[in-house]
C-alpha cells in the first residue's frame, strides 16, 4: 500500500493502474456469457487480457474527481490567453447538446429521420454566413487546423480546375502566423513563403508585391493578427493577390474582435475558418474537441466538402453527397456535431445584436488591461489593438533578468492562468493577453495588480519569481527529462 | 446579456481610463470603408424560447428503441458516471495543458488514456488523440510516407475500409500530392482484402480494416507479414476498439501502426461525433507521430508529474516541418473513453465484447433461418455482418422502423450501382440489444416476408 501525500484537499493520486486490485469491477452489464465462437478462428482471439485497472465505480469516480481538482479551468478563474479566446461556456449550450434527440441518433439514419439535425446544421451555416458575409459555410472540419486544411483545399481545387495546379504552389504567410498555418499549407502540397510584418505590426502591400506572379496560390492572413492589430491593408492586398490570380485565406481564430464590425468577405477574403471553441463559447475540454467551420465565396462553394445540407422547396432538408467538383469528405459524418449544437445555441441566444456587443466588450476589456499595464510592461508595438494585447519582456529582462516565463509561472501562485507566452514568435518574450468579454472589471483589475506586484517583486526579490511557482500542487516540471526519458505510458513495476 | 459582467458605470470608468469617449472609438483602427454597413441587430432568444426551439429540433430526429446498426458509429452502454466525470468544469472548461503546474488532472488522465490505448492495440506508444478514425487512417498513411522519406510513393489501401473513411483518406492524400493510392479489392466470396501479389518495393504502407466494413475479420497476421517482408508498414484500422476485448490486438498480429475510432466506447457516437481518433505505433515511429503526446517526468519539488512532450514534432514548434497540422484534438472524448474503460476493467471489456458478439450471432442465425436470406460474404465476422434479403430490403427496413427498430444500414446507400449490394443490409448488435429485441426483430422480418408485403 503506497502512502499518499496530500496537500490539504489536493490529493496526490497515483496512476489509476496502481489502485487496481483483482476481482473488482465498475460496470453493470448483463450477466456474463461464454463466447459464441462459432466460425471464429482461434488465431484471431486475444491471448491474455489488456492491462486495465480493476476498480469499483466509487474508486473510479474518486480517482477522476481528484485528478480534476489539479486543473485550472474557466470556472475557477480567468484565462488571459491570447489567440485562444477562453470565454465562459454557457450551461444552456451543454444541456441542448445533450438532448437525446441528438445524442441517440445514428448518423446514417435516413434523411427523413434526421430532420432536426439537418435543420440545425442548415440554420447554423446561415448564421455563420450572416456574421462573416460568406456565400456558404461547411461545418465538417473538426478544429481550426482542420478548417485551414479544408479552406486551402478549396483554393487548391479552384487552381486545379483552372489548370494551374502544377505551377501555382506558393502560399504567403506573415511571420506572426500560428504554426498550424504553414503546417496546413504543406498538407495541401503547397509551399509556404514567409513574409515580414511592417514596423507598425501590420502587413503592407510592399511585402506582398514581390510575390505577385503566376506561382502565387494564396496568402494566408490572421485578422486581426496575432498582435491584436487589425490588418488595415488586407483589402488592398486582397485586390493585388486576386489580380495576380491568387486567393485570400483568413485565419478566423480572432473573430471575437470583429463580429458585427467587419465581415471578412467584404475585405476580399475568399475563405476563412471559424473556431467555435473560441468565438462561439464551446468548451475547450482540456484540448478539444472544438470545431472549425469554413466559410467561402460563391466561386469556391462548388468545391466544399460533402455532405452538404439542402433545403427543399417543401421546407424539408436533404443531404447531398454527389457534387461533381467537391474536394471530397474531410469528416466521416458531420464534424463535431455536439459542438455545433452548443455554438448554435449561443448564436441564437445572442442574436446579431448580442454578438456585436460581445465583440465590443471583448475589445473594451483588452484595452482596459493595456491601459492599466502599459507603464509596467512594454507593449510590443505601440499602435491600436483590438481584442488582445502583446507585451514584451524586453525591458524587464534587461533590468532584472526575470523573463516572461518567470512572470507566467509566478502568476500561477496567485490563481491566474498565465497569458499565452512566446507567441507570436516575432515578439521577444511575448506575453499575450486576451481577457475576453466574460471577465468583469474587478477581475481584470485583480489580474493587473497581480502582474504589477510580480514585476515589482522581480526587482526586489527576483529569486522568488524565477523559482516560481511555489503554491501550485506541483513545482516546475522538467520537460527536458520528459523528452529524454520518454515515459509515455504506465508499466507495472518489475517484481 | 447574462454573460457580460459589465455595469454601465464599469464601462464609463474603463473608457475614461483608456482615454476614449465611447466604445466605437476602440474600433478606429478599422478603416471606415471596411466596416460592416448595416450590422445585424436581430435580438437574441430568452432561455425558455431557446429550449423550446432546440427541443423541438431534437424531437424531429427519430429515436429508435432498438438499434441494429454500427457502420462506423457503434452505440455502447456507457455508464452515467462517465458523463458525470466528463461534465466536471475542471475537465470540460480547461484549456490545453500547456501550463503543466495547473493542468496535472488533464495530463495524468491523458497518460492513462495513452496506456489504455497502447494496451488495447498491443503497441508501444499512443498519442493523446486525433479527430476521428477516418482522418487517423490518413495520418497513419502520411506517417508511413514520412518514414520512407518520399522514396516509396505508393500506398495500398483496402477497399474494405468504411466508405466514408476511404473518402477522407482520398481527400487527404490527394491534397498532399505525389502519392498513389492503390485500392485493394475485397474477395467477392469471403469479403476479405485481396493483395494483388507480393508487396512491391515502392509501397510505403498497407492499410486494412479490422474487422472491415462488411464486418469481416481480416487476416491481419498475413497482411502484416506481407507488408513487412517488403519493408512497408502495416496499418490496421479498428472501427470499434470494444471488439479488442475478444479479438487479438493489432500489435500482436504484426501491425506497425494501429488506428481506430473510440467514440462508441466514449458515448459520443450520436450524429457521428465528436469522434475519437486513436493511434498507437511501435516505439521506433514515435518521432513521426502526429498530435500531442504526454510524458511522465519529475517536478522541482521531487514528485512525479506529467507534461506534453516530444513537441518538436508539432506545428507550434516546427511549423511547416511538423508531422501534422493538428492542434486541438479530442481530449474530452479521450477522457470519456478512459473513464469507461477504467470502469469496465479487463473482465468488463471482455464481457461487453462477448455480449455484443453473442447478440449479433443470435440475430444473424435467426435471420439466416428465414427462406431467401443469405450472407453477402462468407468470411468470419465479429458483431457486424451483411445479409442479402430476398427482395424489397427498403420496404423491410421501413416496416421495422415503424416498429421502433433501426434495422442496419442498406449497403446500396454507399454504392447504388453494385447489383450484389442492392438488397444487402449491414447489421450489427452491441450489448445494448436484449435477447428479446433480437427475437422480436427476427419475428418481424419473418412476418414481413411471409405476408409478402
Ligand atoms: C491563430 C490561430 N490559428 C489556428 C489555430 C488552430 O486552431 P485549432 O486548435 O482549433 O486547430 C489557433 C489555435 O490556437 C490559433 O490561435
Amino acid at each position: 500500500m503506497s502512502t499518499q501525500i496530500h496537500t490539504g484537499l489536493l490529493h496526490r493520486e497515483p496512476p489509476i493502474f496502481e489502485l487496481s486490485s483483482p476481482g473488482r469491477t465498475g460496470h453493470a452489464l448483463p450477466p456474463s456469457e461464454p463466447l459464441d465462437d462459432e466460425g471464429l478462428p482461434a488465431a484471431f482471439l486475444r491471448q491474455g487480457a489488456p492491462l486495465l485497472p480493476e476498480l469499483s465505480e466509487v474508486e473510479v469516480v474518486r480517482h477522476f474527481v481528484r485528478l480534476s481538482q489539479w486543473n485550472h479551468c474557466i470556472e475557477t478563474g480567468m484565462y488571459p490567453l491570447g489567440s485562444c479566446t477562453m470565454k465562459y461556456n454557457p450551461k444552456i449550450n451543454d444541456a441542448m447538446s445533450a438532448l437525446a434527440g441528438f445524442t441517440a441518433t445514428h448518423p446514417l439514419q435516413e434523411d427523413e429521420h434526421l430532420q432536426g439535425s439537418l435543420e440545425l446544421m442548415f440554420q447554423l451555416e446561415g448564421l455563420l454566413c450572416r456574421v462573416s458575409g460568406f456565400h456558404s459555410v461547411t461545418l465538417q472540419p473538426s478544429a481550426g487546423a482542420n478548417g485551414e486544411f479544408t479552406g486551402l483545399a478549396l483554393i487548391k481545387k479552384a487552381i486545379d480546375v483552372r489548370g494551374e495546379g502544377a505551377r501555382r504552389r506558393k502560399v504567403l504567410i506573415p511571420d506572426t502566423a500560428h504554426g498550424t498555418n504553414p503546417a496546413s499549407v504543406v498538407l495541401n502540397g503547397f509551399e509556404p513563403v514567409s513574409i515580414v510584418t511592417g514596423p507598425e505590426g501590420v502587413l503592407l502591400p510592399e511585402a506582398v508585391r514581390p510575390h505577385l506572379d503566376d506561382e502565387l496560390a494564396a496568402i494566408m492572413v490572421t485578422n486581426p493578427n496575432t498582435l491584436g492589430i487589425f490588418e488595415s491593408h488586407l483589402k488592398e492586398i486582397a485586390e493585388l493577390v486576386h489580380g495576380a490570380g491568387g486567393y485570400v485565406y483568413m485565419d478566423g481564430a480572432n473573430f471575437n474582435a470583429i463580429m458585427g464590425k467587419v465581415r471578412p468577405a467584404d475585405l476580399g477574403v475568399d475563405t476563412m475558418h471559424f473556431n467555435l471553441h473560441k468565438t462561439f463559447s464551446t468548451p475547450h475540454g482540456g484540448g478539444g474537441p472544438g470545431a472549425g467551420p469554413v466559410g467561402c465565396t460563391a466561386e469556391l462553394a462548388p468545391y466544399l466538402p460533402v455532405p452538404r445540407v439542402l433545403r427543399t422547396n417543401e421546407g424539408s432538408y436533404r443531404l447531398i453527397t454527389e457534387l461533381p467538383n467537391t474536394i471530397g469528405r474531410v469528416h466521416p459524418y458531420f464534424g463535431n456535431f455536439a459542438i455545433l449544437v452548443r455554438a448554435f445555441t449561443y448564436m441564437l441566444e445572442n442574436g446579431g445584436a448580442g454578438l456585436s456587443r460581445v465583440t465590443e466588450m471583448a475589445v473594451l476589456n483588452a484595452n482596459y488591461v493595456r491601459a492599466l499595464l502599459k507603464d509596467t510592461l512594454a507593449v510590443s508595438v505601440d499602435v491600436d489593438t483590438l481584442h488582445e494585447v502583446v507585451f514584451t519582456d524586453r525591458d524587464l529582462k534587461k533590468e532584472t533578468h526575470v523573463t516572461t516565463m518567470d512572470v507566467a509561472k509566478r502568476l500561477l501562485d496567485f490563481g491566474f492562468h498565465p497569458p499565452t507566452v512566446y507567441f507570436p514568435l516575432i515578439v521577444p518574450g511575448a506575453f499575450m493577453v486576451e481577457p475576453t468579454e466574460t471577465e468583469s472589471r474587478v477581475e481584470l483589475e485583480n489580474f493587473v495588480e497581480t502582474v504589477k506586484a510580480i514585476v515589482e517583486e522581480a526587482r526586489t526579490d527576483p529569486e522568488k519569481v524565477t523559482s516560481a511557482p511555489h503554491r501550485t500542487g506541483v513545482g516546475r516540471l522538467d520537460e527536458t527529462t520528459a523528452a529524454r526519458k520518454r515515459i509515455l505510458r504506465w508499466t507495472p513495476a518489475k517484481p | 446579456m447574462r454573460y457580460l459582467p459589465h455595469s454601465p458605470q464599469d464601462i464609463q470608468h474603463m473608457l475614461q481610463t483608456i482615454g476614449v469617449p465611447d466604445v466605437e472609438h476602440l474600433f478606429r483602427s478599422i478603416p471606415r470603408d471596411q466596416r460592416t454597413e448595416r450590422p445585424d441587430d436581430s435580438p437574441g432568444l430568452p432561455e425558455c424560447q431557446l429550449r423550446r426551439y432546440l427541443e423541438g429540433l431534437a424531437a424531429r430526429n427519430k429515436n429508435f428503441c432498438v438499434s441494429l446498426a454500427s457502420a462506423g458509429a457503434p452505440f455502447h452502454a456507457v455508464p452515467k458516471a462517465v458523463e458525470t466525470i466528463v461534465g466536471r468544469s475542471e475537465f470540460q472548461t480547461a484549456y490545453t495543458p500547456y501550463q503543466p503546474e495547473v493542468s496535472q488532472g488533464t495530463l495524468q488522465a491523458v497518460f492513462e488514456f495513452q496506456t489504455i490505448v497502447s494496451e488495447l492495440m498491443g503497441l508501444d506508444v499512443s498519442n493523446a488523440s486525433l479527430y476521428d478514425g477516418a482522418s487517423a487512417v490518413g495520418e497513419a498513411l502520411l506517417l508511413a510516407l514520412r518514414v520512407h522519406k518520399g522514396k516509396r510513393p505508393v500506398v495500398w489501401v483496402s477497399e474494405g475500409l468504411h466508405p466514408h473513411a476511404k473518402e477522407v483518406v482520398r481527400t487527404m492524400l490527394h491534397a498532399f500530392g505525389d502519392v498513389t493510392i492503390q485500392w485493394l479489392p475485397l474477395d467477392p466470396g469471403t469479403g476479405a482484402t485481396v493483395l494483388p501479389g507480393a508487396v512491391t518495393a515502392d509501397v510505403a504502407a498497407v492499410a486494412v480494416g479490422y474487422p472491415n466494413f462488411l464486418g469481416v475479420i481480416e487476416d491481419i497476421a498475413a497482411v502484416s507479414a506481407a507488408a513487412r517482408s517488403a519493408g512497408a508498414l502495416s496499418i490496421v484500422s479498428v472501427p470499434d476498439p470494444a471488439n479488442l476485448g475478444v479479438l487479438a490486438s493489432p500489435g500482436a498480429l504484426g501491425a506497425d501502426i494501429a488506428v481506430g475510432e473510440g467514440m462508441g466506447l466514449a458515448g459520443t457516437a450520436g450524429m457521428g461525433g465528436p469522434g475519437l481518433g486513436l493511434m498507437a505505433v511501435r516505439d521506433e515511429y514515435v518521432k513521426q507521430m502526429p498530435g500531442r503526446i504526454v510524458g511522465q517526468t519529475v517536478e522541482s519539488r521531487g514528485g512525479v508529474g506529467y507534461v506534453l512532450t516530444l513537441a518538436t514534432r508539432e506545428q507550434h514548434i516546427r511549423r511547416e516541418k511538423a508531422t501534422s497540422n493538428i492542434c486541438s484534438n479530442q481530449a474530452l472524448v479521450a477522457l470519456a473513453f478512459t473513464v469507461h474503460l477504467s470502469l469496465l476493467g479487463p473482465s468488463g471489456l471482455r464481457d461487453l465484447a462477448t455480449l455484443s458478439r453473442n447478440r449479433a450471432m443470435a440475430l444473424r442465425r435467426g435471420l439466416l433461418g428465414i427462406p431467401g436470406v443469405r450472407p453477402l460474404v462468407t468470411g468470419p465476422v465479429m458483431n457486424e455482418f451483411a445479409l442479402v434479403f430476398p427482395r424489397d430490403a427498403a420496404g423491410l427496413r421501413a416496416h421495422l422502423a415503424d416498429n421502433g427498430i433501426f434495422f442496419g444500414v442498406p449497403l446500396a446507400r454507399f454504392c447504388p450501382e453494385r447489383p450484389e449490394w442492392r438488397e444487402a443490409i449491414l447489421l450489427a448488435a452491441t450489448e445494448t440489444a436484449c435477447p428479446d429485441d433480437i427475437a422480436h426483430t427476427i419475428l418481424l422480418v419473418k412476418d414481413f416476408y411471409r405476408e409478402g408485403k
